[in-house]
């Protein structure tokens, strides 16, 4: 027996594991880039209009920052220019999943345990995990390329252009090896192997945006960077890619290495110890959900600024890279008649406060994995009832929301004021513009609420179901023309447009007190029902 | 005195698997009672029905006088409960989940908190992430014990710890049991149950097959016999109570019923009794028998 038997069997069963979430994630990073061709192909049908955009595009420090360098403008340079730092990234969580998953994770819940005393070598659950990461992105990469030449692209350019994504997700497949040898458990290594990731993303968006004389080699630190840098489409740069694949080998051999020197179960970073006793304020049910859920808030937070920033500087001028007619017309219908600007940003808010929603979700169903992972037992066996239990993690979802949306708001004031001038009166436009979207992620978040309450053991599945439902309906509303009675059912079709719509409060307060009625029938199908055993 | 806890005739049903089948259980007060049954029997739902976690389908139910579903939160400052399978927030330490416990009850005895950290060895800074189960349990089991109330649930609270850390469990319950509080212990092991409980219920499939004091319980079991006679014994096979008879020559093995026993003697005697061997029945028999539901003997299980 050598340190790699059983790892065939184990990939089977991991290949098993993961057949659902492998097809998904295959899907949307094709239908990712198939959507992008698709939609640049119709809206830039000549190369002048290429040229234009190209030219705008190049210049914007947001865009370049968000997407990369262009290297051309061939309609492969433009879909390579949009997706290959997000697909990178999209590529590098995958890796970053599928290895914490069969490694760290199942050593956390001991599941490694019954299956390393079986004729497994000790290396072999790290094998499985890397060989699956391994396979998905080369699988997937293969897949995006067929789908890109048969859109008509140039054969060697898709290659290049999968190379480099996929050349990040073998770099994270690494990377979440070493982090799951560093972390004791799952949640930290991913966590770990994440910030690795967004460092990498930050570095490179400061190297493209940097301009001339600025940190332009920042980009060539992070596997993103290279992603883009092979210059697919335009003059190949091949050698690039031994960049990802050298990385790839050195980290995963150091996973390897960290495994070999370490016992089962133990994390090479030590555990921090805390306060031995509780703080004064830690003594109702608010107080705990706060603490449980102040630091998934304070990283939402981070991002809804950043975000808000991002979308306000690169609103100037964007008349420019909205060239054609068409777009304008999509920009319109989602953003309202005022100026192209206001149109712009109103659409990208949109789209914000459905972000949003989601963070409402996952705040609201907080109840139910506290329910069924056996916390809620210990608390609700207290003077604590449950009502308010619940209220405590809806206030934190309602809190967060409109926090977020107003920091998303506050952002795009400040880097649209910062670009393009105005002062607080931008400023105090868009954060009102931000904060309008919130009503309607409330009414999502309501919803969860009331389908916790009442249908608990269905209510993540149906939650997330409607969330993505209404996704669907604001993506479809830019394209089609739907019937305004099926635009009616979400609750974001209510809202007015803003910036630059009028803002009437009507819809607002009917909005705040349906979310409000839907939260109520959850708590109350809360008070009546049996609470589900850990 | 009062009960602590009536049940009566309590059914629970999930779905089509029933949990609960009429299953009756009364506590006194200031007693320490012993909850005993195989896997599955039904324990746990009887302690998530008192604690007002599930809603029971049929039957009457009384917790320290109140009804444990419409006055929960009243009724909770005055117990506390150890979960057998004690989860907690991994990135709490063990110190914060006692104190936010102790002061969601409504209060924590600051003295009574630290020694029983000292008594049971539980380091209180430690991330609960890092807490094998028995570290869980002690939390769970300190946070209990450290809050001044008049009943403990405790489910299974032991089945992690070390023979250490359960003499100083049981060492806790004595003084509780000084101290006048009431205790409902669901466990499996016999010792613990033997040491610490005045009376027992033992349940199966959601029933309550046997309640009372071990010396009653007993007293419901069979004995073993050996003797060696004058001559060969007569009729002892047209006695009742007497099972697994084998007579050889002048010698005879069997068990008898324990209720059984005089009348078995007398016949023995009759015949002149050399030699006899009689072995009382082990706790460890009498709760096979009623976990295993011994379809052998019914009238005992109904007795």
């Amino acid at each position: 027996m050598n340190t790699l038997t059983g790892t065939g069997a184990l990939v089977k069963m991991a290949l098993r594991r993961d057949r659902i979430m492998l097809v998904v994630w295959l899907y949307a990073l094709t239908a990712f880039v198939a959507s992008t061709v698709y939609g640049f192909r119709g809206l830039y049908p000549t190369a002048a209009g290429r040229v234009d955009f190209v030219n705008t595009a190049a210049h914007n420090p947001a865009f370049l920052s968000l997407y990369g360098q262009i290297y051309g403008n061939s309609l492969g340079s433009l879909t390579a220019w949009r997706d290959a730092t997000l697909l990178s990234v999209g590529a590098g969580m995958l890796s970053i999943f599928v290895v914490v998953r069969h490694t760290r994770a199942d050593e956390e819940t001991g599941r490694l345990e019954l299956i390393g005393a079986a004729v497994v070598g000790r290396q072999a659950a790290l094998a499985c995990a890397l060989t699956v990461a391994v396979a998905a992105n080369l699988v997937i990469a293969m897949i995006v390329a067929a789908a890109a030449i048969a859109f008509g692209l140039p054969a060697a350019g898709s290659v290049a252009f999968v190379a480099g994504t996929a050349g990040s997700g073998l770099v994270f497949a690494g990377i979440a090896a070493v982090a799951a040898q560093l972390a004791q458990t799952a949640r930290s290594a991913r966590g770990l192997a994440i910030g690795v990731l967004v460092l990498a993303f930050l570095l490179r968006a400061v190297g493209d945006s940097a301009g001339q004389g600025g940190p332009r080699w920042l980009s060539w630190l992070s596997p993103s960077g290279w992603a883009e840098l092979d210059r697919a489409f335009g003059a190949i740069r091949w050698w690039v890619l031994t960049l990802p694949v050298a990385v790839a080998l050195i980290a995963g051999a150091g996973g390897a290495v960290l495994a070999a020197g370490r016992d089962y179960d133990a994390g090479l970073l030590a555990q921090r110890r805390g306060p031995g006793v509780g703080s004064a304020s830690l003594r109702s049910p608010l107080a705990l959900a706060w603490r449980l859920q102040r630091a998934s808030l304070l990283a939402w937070a981070i991002g809804a600024l950043v975000y808000g920033i991002v979308i306000g500087s690169s609103a100037k001028g964007i008349g420019g890279a909205l060239g054609s007619g068409e777009v304008r017309k999509i920009m319109a219908r989602l953003g309202g008649q005022a100026g192209l600007t206001d149109a712009y940003l109103a659409a990208l808010l949109s789209f914000t406060g459905l972000v949003a929603a989601g963070y409402a979700v996952s705040t609201v169903l907080r109840l139910r994995s506290e329910e069924t992972d056996g916390h809620a037992d210990p608390v609700l066996a207290t003077g604590a009832g449950r009502i308010s239990w619940g209220i405590a993690h809806v206030a934190i979802a309602a809190g967060g929301t409109a926090a977020i949306m107003a920091l998303v708001g506050l952002g795009t004031g400040v880097g649209f004021a910062y670009r393009a001038g105005g002062g607080s009166a931008e400023v105090g436009r868009l954060l009102v513009a931000g904060l309008a979207q919130a009503p309607a992620a409330l009414v999502i978040a309501g919803i969860a609420t009331a389908l916790f309450g009442l249908v608990p053991r269905a209510s993540v599945a149906v939650s997330w179901s409607v969330l993505g439902v209404t996704v669907a309906m604001l993506l479809l509303s830019a394209t089609l023309k739907l019937s305004h009675w099926v635009l009616d059912v979400s609750p974001f079709s209510h809202l007015p447009k803003l910036p630059g719509g009028t803002a009437d409060p009507a819809p607002f307060i009917v909005l705040c007190l349906v979310a409000a009625l839907l939260a109520g029938a959850g708590l109350v199908g809360l008070w009546r029902r049996d609470i589900a055993s850990g | 005195m009062t009960d602590a806890i009536e049940i009566a005739g309590v059914r629970k049903a999930y779905g089509k698997t029933t949990a609960l089948d009429g299953l009756d259980l009364r506590v006194a007060s200031g007693e320490v009672h012993g909850f005993l049954g195989p896997n599955g029997s039904g324990k746990t739902t009887t302690i998530r029905i008192l604690l007002g976690l599930l809603r029971a389908d049929a039957g009457s139910i009384s917790l320290l006088g109140g009804d444990p579903w419409s006055q929960a939160t009243a009724l909770h400052r005055r117990l506390a409960y150890v979960p057998g399978d004690v989860s907690l927030w991994p990135n709490l330490t063990g110190g914060e989940v006692i104190d936010l416990l102790g002061k969601l009850r409504g209060g924590i005895d600051p003295a009574r908190r630290a020694s029983l950290l000292e008594r049971f060895e539980l380091d209180p800074t430690v991330k609960a992430r890092a807490y094998s189960k028995g570290n869980r349990q002690k939390v769970a089991l300190v946070a209990a014990l450290a809050s001044d109330v008049e009943l403990l649930l405790l489910d299974e609270p032991t089945s992690g710890l070390d023979p250490l850390m359960e003499a100083a469990f049981r060492a806790c319950i004595e003084d509780e049991r000084a101290g006048g509080r009431t205790v409902l212990l669901s466990s499996h092991i016999l010792s613990e149950v033997e040491q610490l409980c005045d009376r027992v219920t033992i349940v199966r499939l959601g029933k309550t097959v046997e309640t009372g004091s071990l010396a009653d319980l007993r007293h419901l079991t069979r004995t073993s016999i050996a003797a060696e006679l004058d001559g060969p014994p007569q009729g002892l096979d047209l006695l009742p109570g007497v099972h697994a008879l084998d007579i050889a020559g002048n010698r005879v093995r069997c068990e008898v019923d324990t209720d059984k026993l005089t009348a078995f003697l007398r016949q023995l005697t009759a015949a002149g009794v050399r030699s006899l061997t009689s072995q009382p029945p082990t706790l460890e028999e009498l709760f096979l028998r009623h976990y295993a539901g011994d379809e052998a003997t019914p009238e005992q299980v109904s007795a």
